[in-house]
This record gives structure tokens, C-alpha cells and sequence, in this order.
């Protein structure tokens, strides 16, 4: 096994190619949750688990069926199926996870389980296994990209949640109040993000 | 006309499938490129089966496996939570002390201790709602506001200094205790108009808080984001109220704001229940003892009491009046007049509706006052009990005499 690539795979992922600032991916809930610091920790440490177990579970159906001669010799191509696919494994998988945790640990359901029911459609989770699939990632890199993947949108979040907590106390024009302030400083962090961009050479 | 149309199309359709092999139609070359490879071969019939048991089946497999999972684990809730749940406000604004209104509900079915009417915004409805599924017994909630207890707006208070910073009362007062010459009073700078959920305060052009009281809650947010502690949360019927804060002494309140209680005393004196009192150079209305007659803030001489009522009607007096020119003696602004034993008159100019009229005449000749209805169900009461007590006595005496 290859740690090397692997490691690789987690900074490219959650620096250098960050799904909010470069990749500009899940910004609904990138803006919508980072106003507070405690749910912008929350809803990262959700997400990564989440993004982690889709991601297996994806690549799992993925190669088993729905590559070429993968079930049995001669099973037909059904890669075209794979944004359907990936849906309804994450909104299974999200479902069931909802439901577990509420029996078997409810202190956990009460801090996330919030935070569950919005991930299901969230475009980060299934542009993991999409392009997890595209790049034909083993099982473990899938994980590490998801876990990647994961880590850059919790460390976004947080750098967004301490910017805006402060950013509440401060002397913003009328007309850039809210929304318009937070997308101009997410365009920041995403210009100091270009920065990464010769760390690793894949 | 229609239907003929789509059987055609039916009929069409059928007829290529029976005619055609479906493989034999060509494959376009839509989709090719971009690292999709061109294929010489496409087993169409075959692939659509394949994906149909393929969609089928992981669905299945899901589907049992939700329904699975929901029946394993299942956690067994009151259904009265969800019953409580509908009938808060869903404001989720922390007002009961819970952290949203699922957890009010859980703990008011749960916990006997919990009281029922702890949900400020759904108001005495939702209060009495949630008593009545958790089969507790409801205490009155009585309406309350929000009352932001200042009148010192820029125009009419001193500034120390000139403060350029963070537009926020928790920002200003860190600069040794706020611009304002008076440490007590209202910043100004609107941070219980940010925190308010209800958006039921709006900031005056001269940067004094004012709430709106057919949106305000009385949720008490505001109250707690107020760094001075000038906003109280008080009965909604208590309009008469002291809107000053300063305990500075008389002559220094004066020279900071216009408005502020110099605790001259004179509500002490002119209060007709011993509602105010003054202490530490401020003056204070005990809200049981007060009966919002208006009195003190008529007489204020620097209208730090404020009378929330904007006109009180006057009051008239009736044919019932017997001339006994008590109202006359009584009245703190000698509206009535009148000679002795004819009906008096009110002067409408000089009458500020305070009512102590009303309470005081021995016939409840004078209407029109905010208290009359209370006064006339007490003078009533009074006539009642004092029939019962005379049948009474003539009971009594009729016992003796037959004895």
C-alpha cells in the first residue's frame, strides 16, 4: 500500500483543489451554516463522516456493478447511471444513519442530527463519488479523497464561521450587509487559496 | 380527435419495436468524447434489462433496509411531544431556557416541573394548548412587553466624548462605560435591535430603541442583549411607567438628560395608592400598587414617567351626581366644579382621566375614566354584600322577635 499517494490524495484534496474555494462546490451550505462557529463545527464533522462512509459505500456498487464485465462476464456498461445511483445510495445511507443514531446514541443525533437531513442533497457528497469514479480511485483512495474532501470544507467552514462572527460587529456598507460581504471574503479566501496550487504535483 | 392522435403513436410505436430489432437501430454519436470512447457495439436491449433489475433490486435492497432500520430502531416517543410541538411558536428563540422547541416539548411532557406556559410567543393560546395535553394545570399568563426604560435619545442627553468605533452597545460601552454623559441610559447603537427575532424594535432617527407591541413577544432576548440593562420585560398593563435608569443625584442627572429623574419627589407625593417611592436618587412606580391613573406623569416636571396611554378620556359626571363636591376636593387638577348639592361639571381642558374621581364618588356618578368598569363591578359588589348583610340582619331580628 502506498501512504505516499494516499496522503497526497488527502492535501490535494482538501487544499489545493478545496471543493468551496476552488472547486466552488456546496456554497449553499457553506454560507447558510458558517455563522456561528459551534454549528460550522458540527455541520463539518457530519459532512467529512458522511462524505468517508458515501464514498466507500459508492465505490463498493460502483465497481461491483456497474463497470463492465464487473458482476459477471459480459454485464452490460452502466456507468451513464451513475448520478442516480450515488443519490439514492447517500440519501440511503444519510436515512439510515438518521434513524440509527437516534436509538443507539441520541447526545450524538441531538448535535448532528440537524445537520443530517441537509446533507442528503448537498453537491459536495456527490461530487466525491462522481469523481471518485472518473478517476478510477481504489477503495482506499476513494476513502482518503472523501476524507480529504471532508477536512477542506470543515476547514473552510471554520475559517468562514471566525471571519463572520466578527464580521457581525463590524462597520460593513448598507449595501453589502449579509450575503454580499461573505461572498466577497469567500472570494478572498479563495484567491489566498490559489496559493496552494503548486504544492503537490499529481 | 386527441385520442385518436395518441393510439396512432401508440400503434406506431409498437410496430417499430415488433418490425425492428431494437440493437439493430444505429447508435448516434451524441455523448462521444470528452474521455467517453466511442463503442462499435451496444447491447441496448441488454443494458435496459440490466439496469431495470439493476434499479430495481437497489432500491429494494434500500427499501428494506430503511424499513429494517425503522422498525430495529425505533425510539419510542411520546406522541404528546409532537402534539406540544404544534402548538409552540417555532420561533426558536430560547425564551423558555430550552435550546429549541422540540426540547421545550420533550421537557414539559416529560418533567412534571416544567411549567406550561413558558413559551412567551405562543402567548397564553399555545400556553393553554400545551397545559391541556399535558394535563397540567395553567397558571394565568399575564401579556407582557418589552419596555426600554430611557427617554435620553441624542437630542435630549449630554455625550461625553465622541465615540468612533464598532456600532454596537457591547462594543461602546467597553470604551469606559459608553459616550453617554449618563452611565445608566439607552447607548443607542441597536444591539437589541439586531438581536431581537420578531423584528419588533426599530431604532428612532435619534437612536432611541422603540418596540412595537403587536410584534413584540416579551421573549426577552432583547432584555438580555442590553448591556445597560434598560429594557425590562414588565405587564403589558402597566403603562405608566418611570423611563429613567439614573441613579446620579438630582442636579448631575439634570445636566446629562433632559428627561431624567432629578427624584424630586413629587410622584411620591402626588401618587394617590403609595405606588412610587424614591430611593437612590431614582424614582420607582411599585407596578401592584399602581393603578395606571397617570397622575405622576402628568405631574413630572421632567416627564421621565411616561404615560404609555396617549389620550385617557376624560371623565363626565352623571345625573346620578348629588352634589356632595367630593370629585371637586379629591381632584389633583381641579377639573370638576360645581355648587353643593347640584350635579357638577368637569372641565375637559384641565382633566387628565385619571379616574380617582370615579373611585371616590359615593354614587358612582362619574364615568368615562379608564377605571370605571373596575370601580362600577367593586361599587356593585359592595351594594350586593351590603343588601345581604341588611336581609341578613332582618333575618336575625325576625328569629329574635318570633323566639
Amino acid at each position: 500500500m502506498d501512504f505516499g499517494k494516499l496522503f497526497e490524495l488527502v492535501v490535494a484534496a482538501s487544499l489545493i483543489n478545496n471543493f468551496v474555494f476552488t472547486r466552488f462546490l456546496g456554497l449553499c451550505i457553506f454560507f447558510g451554516v458558517s455563522r456561528k462557529m459551534e454549528t460550522a463545527v458540527g455541520m463539518s464533522m457530519t459532512f467529512t463522516a458522511v462524505m468517508v462512509v458515501s464514498a466507500a459505500l459508492s465505490w463498493i456498487v460502483f465497481t461491483s456493478v456497474m463497470i463492465e464485465n464487473s458482476l459477471y462476464p459480459g454485464s452490460p456498461d452502466l456507468t451513464f447511471l451513475k448520478i442516480i445511483i450515488f443519490i439514492g445510495i447517500v440519501a440511503a445511507f444519510v436515512q439510515s444513519a438518521d434513524t440509527i443514531m437516534k436509538k443507539v446514541s441520541p447526545t450524538l443525533y441531538y448535535k448532528l442530527g440537524v445537520y443530517l437531513a441537509l446533507i442528503t442533497t448537498n453537491c459536495i457528497i456527490l461530487a466525491v463519488p462522481l469523481i471518485n469514479a472518473g478517476e478510477g480511485y481504489t477503495f482506499l483512495e476513494s476513502m482518503a479523497f472523501g476524507l480529504g474532501s471532508g477536512l477542506g470544507f470543515a476547514l473552510a467552514m471554520i475559517i468562514m464561521a471566525s471571519i463572520r462572527e466578527k464580521l457581525e460587529l463590524a462597520n460593513v456598507p448598507a449595501p453589502f450587509k449579509g450575503l454580499p460581504i461573505s461572498f466577497i471574503i469567500a472570494g478572498l479566501i479563495a484567491l489566498a487559496f490559489t496559493g496552494f496550487s503548486g504544492l503537490i504535483t499529481l | 380527435m386527441f385520442d385518436i392522435q395518441i393510439t396512432k403513436i401508440i400503434t406506431d410505436i409498437l410496430h417499430i419495436i415488433q418490425v425492428f430489432d431494437i440493437n439493430q437501430i444505429p447508435l448516434p454519436l451524441i455523448g462521444v468524447g470528452a474521455g467517453v470512447e466511442a463503442k462499435e457495439y451496444v447491447d441496448i436491449k441488454g443494458t435496459l434489462i440490466f439496469a431495470a433489475v439493476f434499479l430495481i433490486g437497489i432500491s429494494a435492497i434500500f427499501g428494506l433496509g430503511l424499513a429494517f432500520a425503522a422498525k430495529k430502531f425505533s425510539v419510542k416517543e411520546d406522541p404528546r411531544v409532537d402534539e406540544v410541538s404544534e402548538h409552540l411558536a417555532h420561533a426558536h428563540c430560547g425564551a423558555c431556557g430550552y435550546a429549541g422547541c422540540r426540547q421545550y416539548a420533550e421537557a414539559v411532557v416529560m418533567n412534571p416541573d416544567v411549567a406550561p406556559n413558558l413559551c412567551t410567543p405562543g402567548g397564553s393560546a399555545s400556553a393553554e394548548a400545551v397545559a391541556k395535553i399535558c394535563g397540567k394545570v395553567m397558571e394565568e399568563t399575564e401579556p407582557k412587553i418589552a419596555r426600554v426604560l430611557c427617554q435620553g435619545d441624542r437630542s435630549r442627553s449630554a455625550r461625553r466624548f465622541k465615540y468612533e468605533g464598532i456600532m454596537d452597545c457591547k462594543a461602546a460601552i467597553l470604551a469606559s462605560g459608553g459616550d453617554k454623559a449618563c452611565i445608566y441610559g439607552c447607548l443607542g447603537y441597536g444591539t437589541c435591535f439586531r438581536a431581537c427575532p420578531f423584528s419588533a424594535i426599530s431604532m428612532s432617527n435619534d437612536s432611541l430603541p422603540m418596540i412595537d407591541p403587536a410584534k413584540c413577544t416579551a421573549c426577552g432576548i432583547c432584555a438580555q442583549a442590553c448591556p445597560t440593562k434598560v429594557i425590562e420585560i414588565l405587564p403589558m398593563v402597566k403603562e405608566v411607567l418611570v423611563r429613567c435608569h439614573s441613579k446620579d443625584k438630582g442636579a448631575a442627572s439634570k445636566k446629562n438628560c433632559q428627561t431624567a429623574c432629578i427624584s424630586c419627589g413629587i410622584c411620591v407625593k402626588v401618587c394617590p395608592y403609595n405606588a412610587a417611592t424614591v430611593d437612590n436618587n431614582l424614582a420607582t412606580i411599585n407596578i401592584d400598587k399602581c393603578r395606571v391613573c397617570g397622575l405622576c406623569a402628568a405631574k413630572c416636571p421632567t416627564n421621565a414617567i411616561m404615560d404609555y396611554i396617549p389620550r385617557r378620556s376624560n371623565a363626565t359626571i352623571t345625573e346620578k351626581c348629588i352634589g356632595c363636591h367630593k370629585c371637586a376636593k379629591i381632584c389633583p387638577v381641579n377639573a370638576p366644579s360645581g355648587e353643593l348639592k347640584k350635579r357638577h361639571a368637569v372641565d375637559e381642558e384641565k382633566c387628565i382621566g385619571c379616574g380617582i374621581c370615579t373611585s371616590n364618588c359615593p354614587v358612582l356618578a362619574i364615568t368615562g375614566t379608564i377605571n370605571y368598569p373596575e370601580v362600577a363591578e367593586a361599587f356593585k359588589a359592595k351594594k350586593a354584600a351590603m343588601a345581604k348583610a341588611k336581609a341578613e340582619a332582618a333575618k336575625a331580628k325576625e328569629q329574635t322577635t318570633s323566639a
